[in-house]
């Protein structure tokens, strides 16, 4: 279970100081397929990072799996976010020196498994997408939905109990965007908890709750009627 | 984790060569500039009798002026009288003793079309060879009664031995010198004290004598000194014996002592001695006898040159240029590769990972830089020598060896390292999120 209560994260420099988020809560239960929708700059991607620990939040509490992630070293960070947490980019973030297959090896590699079980996962999880015939391509060799795939391979490879997609499809056209949702929800429905940031509307849906970040805290009501909202302003 | 992160370096070095290349460059020519002079610096330091430095000493006796040292502050002559040298050697105090001087010859080899030639020879006593361990290919040192006898035996290089006699052995086969006939005893195997410890007169670096004889038989050969000789006053007249007589120091004497109490002993045996002397009417100095290891006489002889430091110090100032323009380029290829960085700390490495990682592969530059360092050294020292080819010597001084070598690739691998630390540090914090965001 992830537990975000009054979480504050602010960012000054000599001087401005931005609120990203403002006293924001939330909990998302295992198993859940959240969508997180807002406008530009309300704080949903700083939200993203917080919950991946790619960022150290100014205030409030944060709890995985019942523990209190705020107090932790970098070590223990690491190994949780590692071992707990798979991410999805929207630019796919591929290393374009490593093949296909070291992509996926990756986490894997700092998981600390021996070859024979990096070869057994990385195998199953490009059987997953779809790419095992293409173990030995490099990124550039790759369509963007591919690529994408390949990213998604390397997410769900530790076997994380969350998954954080931002903007997963933005920068993919509709066909290999509905495929690579198609896989999303395949991996939720296999019990990951899957949090994915979003600013299209029709992506929504696919999730089983949407919460819509406004101003950098938590705003109430449909999304549509949210979306509405904004596009009128 | 290790081999992984050697594999990930070679990628990165193959995704940036040029960045790379100039890097190792950058290194190598640190590398080389410094060693070049670190490795002449550590020939001019070598005390080629080291193992023996506890129990070998070097005599001095202040037989000087009674109003103007021999050298100031205090320091007495560097070498000592004829009249001095054969007392205390036939007093044979000393565990071994031996007393030297550089004198010459001409030589006349026996096949018909050689020509004569003046060569420069150690005229010696027999504990020579076995004080200093002198290697033997053939042969061995005449012996006591050599010495007493002036018996014409002689001791050869290597290199002589190889001129003369085309490197057979030539131990009972006789040598003329000055017409005079003499026997080969011994034939040493290569021997190059260098710098040459026993007598650094003149210069520490010319290499030992090819040929060695009695010094008895030098001496009532009335042979001449072609070695350094300092006087404080004028001779009686000008002949041989007057000299023999005279204050003038010009003989090299060493001492085998096997522990302090010997040395304790012979430095007793020194003092009492001047102290004799005194009552002659020589010595008008305060006593001022001294017992020196080879490695004090050295320093004491400054052998190493003063220009030499003054070199290694712009050499390593010059390497540390070559440090920062290294830290520079390991810093631009660090932050180019952010997104690679900022990507594993979101896929779980930690710190110490990405610091281990980039440790290892600036390590890698080094042993590169330090590889192509051995080259630049190589090329240094060839610099090195075509600037002073005149002298014999330098040969000696722009040798390179296994020590260098290894000395060449550790520097470079700390020089790396240390490159390496401020941008392994940027590198380890930076903030994942702000560079995924970018993308």
């Amino acid at each position: 279970m992830l537990k975000m209560s009054k979480v504050s994260k602010t960012y000054r420099t000599d001087t401005v100081e931005t609120h990203a988020l403002r006293e924001f809560s939330l909990t998302v239960d295992e198993g859940e397929f959240v969508s997180v929708t807002g406008p530009s700059g309300s704080g949903k991607t700083t939200f993203l990072n917080i919950a991946g620990m790619l960022e150290e939040l100014t205030s409030g509490s944060y709890e995985l799996d019942g523990r209190d992630i705020s107090k932790l070293g970098d070590k223990e960070r690491s190994r949780i976010r590692n071992e707990k947490i798979g991410f999805i980019f929207q630019s796919f973030n591929l290393i374009p020196e490593l093949d296909v297959f070291d992509n996926v090896d990756v986490p894997l590699r700092y998981r600390g498994f021996d070859a024979r079980e990096r070869k057994r996962r990385i195998g199953n999880c490009l059987e997953m997408v779809g790419l095992a015939s293409r173990m030995k391509h490099y990124p550039a060799q790759l369509s963007g939905g591919q690529q994408q795939r390949v990213a998604i391979a390397r997410a769900v490879a530790g076997e994380p109990r969350f998954l954080l997609a931002d903007e997963p499809t933005g920068n993919l056209d509709t066909q290999m965007a509905d495929s690579v949702l198609n896989l999303l929800t395949d991996i939720n429905k296999s019990g990951t908890t899957i949090i994915m940031v979003t600013h299209e509307l029709s992506l929504v849906d696919r999730a089983r709750r949407n919460i819509f970040v406004k101003d950098g805290h938590v705003s109430d009501g449909p999304p549509e009627l949210h979306f509405a909202a904004s596009a009128i302003a | 984790m290790i081999r992984y992160y050697f594999k990930l370096g070679i990628l990165s070095i193959r995704a940036n060569p040029a960045l790379t290349a100039l890097m190792v460059a950058a290194i190598a020519i640190g590398i080389g500039a410094c060693m070049s002079i670190v490795t002449v610096r550590h020939v001019m330091s070598n005390n080629p009798v080291a193992h023996k430095n506890d129990v070998l000493f070097h005599v001095q006796l202040d037989n000087w002026n009674p109003d103007d040292p021999f050298d100031e502050p205090n320091e007495p002559p560097s070498q000592v009288t004829y009249l001095d040298a054969s007392a205390l050697y036939q007093a044979d105090r000393a565990y071994r003793q031996t007393i030297s001087f550089k004198t010459s010859r001409v030589v006349l080899p026996d096949s018909e079309d050689a020509k004569p030639f003046q060569e420069l020879i150690r005229a010696t006593t027999t504990d020579f060879f076995a004080m200093f361990d002198i290697p033997f290919k053939y042969g061995g040192a005449w012996d006591d009664a050599a010495d007493r006898t002036e018996e014409h035996v002689v001791v050869l290089s290597s290199e002589m031995n190889q001129r003369l006699f085309g490197g057979v052995d030539s131990v009972g086969r006789m040598l003329t010198m000055n017409k005079e006939p003499y026997r080969v005893v011994g034939v040493l195997s290569e021997w190059l004290p260098m710098p040459k410890f026993y007598d650094l007169n003149n210069n520490p670096y010319e290499g030992a004598e090819d040929i060695f004889l009695p010094f008895s038989l030098a001496i009532s050969g009335e042979w001449g000194n072609a070695g350094n000789n300092n006087c404080w006053k004028p001779t009686e007249d000008g002949t041989f014996a007057a000299y023999l007589a005279s204050e003038c120091v010009w003989i090299q004497m060493w001492v085998e002592l096997r522990d302090t109490s010997e040395k304790s002993a012979y430095l007793q045996f020194l003092n009492d001695y001047v102290e004799e002397q005194k009552t002659l009417g020589r010595f008008p100095r305060a006593l001022n006898n001294r017992l020196s290891t080879p490695a004090e006489w050295m320093v004491n002889r400054e052998v190493i040159d003063d220009s030499i430091g003054v070199l290694l110090s712009l050499a390593v100032l010059f390497l540390v240029v070559c440090l920062l323009n290294t830290i520079g380029l390991l810093l631009a290829k660090v932050m180019r590769r952010t997104n690679d960085i900022s990507l594993r700390r979101a896929l779980g490495a930690s710190k110490s990972a990405l610091f281990a990682q980039y440790i290892i592969e600036a390590g890698m530059v080094g042993v590169a830089g330090g590889l192509a360092g051995i080259g630049m050294t190589w090329l240094g020292l060839r610099g090195i020598e075509n600037v002073f080819a005149e002298y014999d010597f330098i040969a000696y001084l722009v040798a390179m060896d296994w020590a260098m070598v290894l000395g060449a690739v550790a520097l470079a691998i700390a020089s790396a390292l240390g490159a390496a630390l401020y941008p392994t540090w940027r590198a380890c914090n930076v903030s994942p999120a702000t560079t995924l965001r970018i993308q």
